[in-house]
């Protein structure tokens, strides 16, 4: 039994911290030497933010089985409140303070913690809210009603003039760089891992798998599945926060319509609902996959389609998620996680009888036992 | 009597509808006895495992349990009070492992906070050690310790309703509540469930209700048995007197005989 459970926790914390600060440093000098890195630099950055989001959402809609269409809501709400703060605040502060001094990028760094902070508790009660009428709904009413309230965000941020209105918000400090983006990614997929590894977890799961069994053994299902929307929309709020102070640091309420949700329920949907490590590989790939389709449009044939020509990206990003979706309707890791498709090491009296008896995603799942 | 009563249910009526479902059932259960209760189909066997949990209300009646009346507590509070069953029709976590399955059952009993859980604090780890060691105990009752990392959906049937059982015994309930344990079991397996049933009673100090069809399972195991027959309780007594009761000879050991006969 570890006594101080906290020391191995604080190492590990440390060499993260580290990790990231020196990919971070490595990016930068790398950007001085090769400008066109600049480019990647925010592909990386982007990346980030979205597996932050795929993760979040996968709590909600993979843990606990809520189908929730309204992410790019909470990451409105996120980003929103928090560059409210900095642009009427904080960067006001930090201005007055001598360009470029110690002083001042100490402060910058605080003030944004306190952004983020900020911009994740107000999604967090947004997640509250959201989560009452869940309990009542199930399925698809829920989805309904998720994606409804994440386009009235997005009208009331159309019409609030404090904040842009239609125009956008414009003015927000970028003071969000790689490291705080990365750092927020980690701790995202840390809470995400130790809380389904959880008691906490197991009643998600419960939930998602039969709600009457899961009252039957004591499990308050209204409680967790308002956990469940709180931690992740809290988590979507640190997302929206960062995103709003990275460069350009611009926000417009068209960032956030429901196709940005949809984009996240895809990255959970194809990385296997439930599956952390999916979502994480699955925000990767599509970040990437549009970036990197942008090579294609150079080979396409003068005598192609109209449509082809103009921008290939699309046709060909819709086809690979059809034609995905088509072989692995569970996403790719199905509910695993990654680590369970790599050869097992016997560290728990449990994990013993694995190797006898375990059937694996071979079965099929319709040729379990007859259920009377 | 009635004070050292686990589970008392008093004048219980339920009516869906036009439909009364229950009508003015009177049950009294005291720890570490075995009841039985029988009845033709829609008797309204189930529709009392449903209201003993809180899954429905009751229209009329009240339902005690430890002492305390369960009208207005949800079927999670209930089996805070130490009520725990299994479902006629299997409801287990089908994509969780066995082990999981199980760990659930005692979910009551292994409460730490979110926060705990994400810093693995000291309270995390034992809990978590406290779960895993009370699973495995009662996974090798029942034979299933060699299966606690397979899905719970790929079990043999007849595993899966042992799970059942391993799964609601995790909340260590003072009562409970077996909907058809049988069902679907060959002789052999019904035999050794009978010896399972017995067995878990005396070990874990507990009282069973059971629901079954089987009724040499019911009449060998039961001390006191329970009759419905279209919502109302037509006899209780021990077995023998059961047995050889005329009305139950007529409302359900009767009808089958005399389709056979057609």
């Amino acid at each position: 039994m570890p006594k101080r459970w906290w020391l191995r926790d604080l190492i590990y914390l440390v060499l993260f911290v580290g990790v990231v600060y020196g990919a971070w440093i490595a990016l930068e000098y790398a950007t001085i030497y090769w400008p066109a890195m600049r480019y990647y630099n925010r592909i990386l950055v982007i990346m980030g933010i979205n597996i932050t989001m795929a993760v979040s959402l996968n709590i909600i809609n993979g843990h606990a089985g809520q189908f929730s269409l309204g992410h790019a809501g909470f990451m409105a709400i996120g980003a929103y409140s928090a560059a409210y703060l900095t642009v009427t605040y904080f960067g006001p502060y930090v201005e007055k303070m001598t360009e470029g001094s110690a002083q001042q990028v100490v402060w910058q760094n605080i003030l944004l913690l306190v952004a983020i902070v900020a911009g994740a508790l107000t999604s967090a009660i947004a997640g509250y809210i959201v989560g009452l009428p869940s309990l009542r709904l199930r399925g698809d009413y829920l989805a309904i009603v998720t994606l409804g309230f994440g386009e009235i965000i997005r009208v009331l941020i159309l019409n609030i003039e404090a904040i842009g209105a239609a125009r956008g918000l414009t003015g927000i400090p970028a003071w969000a760089n790689f490291f705080w983006v990365f750092f927020f990614t980690g701790l995202t997929i840390l809470i995400s891992h130790r809380l389904v590894s959880s008691a906490v977890g197991r009643a998600f799961l419960a939930v998602r798998e039969d709600q009457i069994a899961a009252e039957a053994m004591g499990v308050d299902t209204t409680k967790y599945k308002v956990k469940a929307f709180i931690i992740g929309s809290c988590l979507a709020g640190v997302a929206g926060a960062l995103y709003a102070h990275y460069t350009p640091a611009y926000l417009n309420p068209t960032m956030f319509t429901f196709i940005r949700s949809f984009e996240v329920v895809a990255m959970v949907v194809l990385g296997g609902l439930g599956s952390i490590s999916g979502s994480i590989l699955s925000a990767i790939v599509l970040t990437f996959l549009p970036e990197g389709l942008r090579l294609v449009k150079d080979y396409i044939p003068e005598n192609a389609p109209e449509m082809l020509k103009r921008d290939p990206r699309m046709v060909i990003y819709s086809i690979m998620l059809i034609v995905l979706m088509r072989s692995r309707p569970q996403g790719l890791f199905g509910r695993r996680e990654l680590w369970e498709f790599l050869p097992r090491r016997k560290d728990s009296i449990a994990k013993e009888g694995r190797d006898k008896g375990d059937s694996d995603d071979k079965l099929d799942r319709d040729s379990g036992p007859p259920v009377t | 009597m009635a004070n050292d009563a686990l589970l008392e249910a008093k004048n219980v009526t339920i009516r869906f509808g036009g439909l009364t479902a229950v009508s003015d059932l009177n049950l009294s259960i005291r720890p570490h006895e075995l009841v039985g209760l029988i009845g033709p189909n829609g008797a309204g066997k189930t529709t009392i495992f449903n209201m003993l949990t809180g899954v429905y209300k009751p229209t009329e009646g009240e339902i005690i349990i430890g002492g305390t009346s369960t009208r207005d507590m949800k079927p999670y509070q209930i089996t805070s009070l130490g009520v725990a069953r299994t479902f006629q029709n299997i409801r287990l976590f089908k994509e969780l492992t066995v082990l999981d399955n199980v760990k659930i059952g005692g979910h009551i009993h292994y409460k730490y906070s979110g926060t705990s859980a994400v810093l693995h604090t000291n309270r995390f780890h034992e809990a978590e050690r406290l779960a895993e060691v009370e699973a495995m105990k009662l996974l090798e009752i029942f034979g299933l310790s060699s299966r606690a990392e397979n899905e719970a959906k790929n079990l043999p049937y007849g595993d899966q309703r042992r799970l059942e059982i391993a799964r609601a015994l995790a909340a260590k309930p003072k009562l409970l509540l077996l909907d058809e344990p049988a069902a679907g079991l060959n002789d052999s397996e019904t035999l050794a469930l009978m010896e399972t049933i017995h067995d878990i009673r005396d070990r874990f100090d507990i009282a069973i209700l059971l629901i079954e069809h089987n009724m040499e399972l019911v009449m060998g195991i039961c001390e006191r048995i329970v009759v419905l027959n279209f919502g109302k309780t037509i006899a209780t007594g021990t077995p023998e007197e059961i047995r050889s009761n005329d009305a139950v000879i007529e409302a359900y050991l009767g009808e089958p005989a005399a389709e056979a006969g057609l």
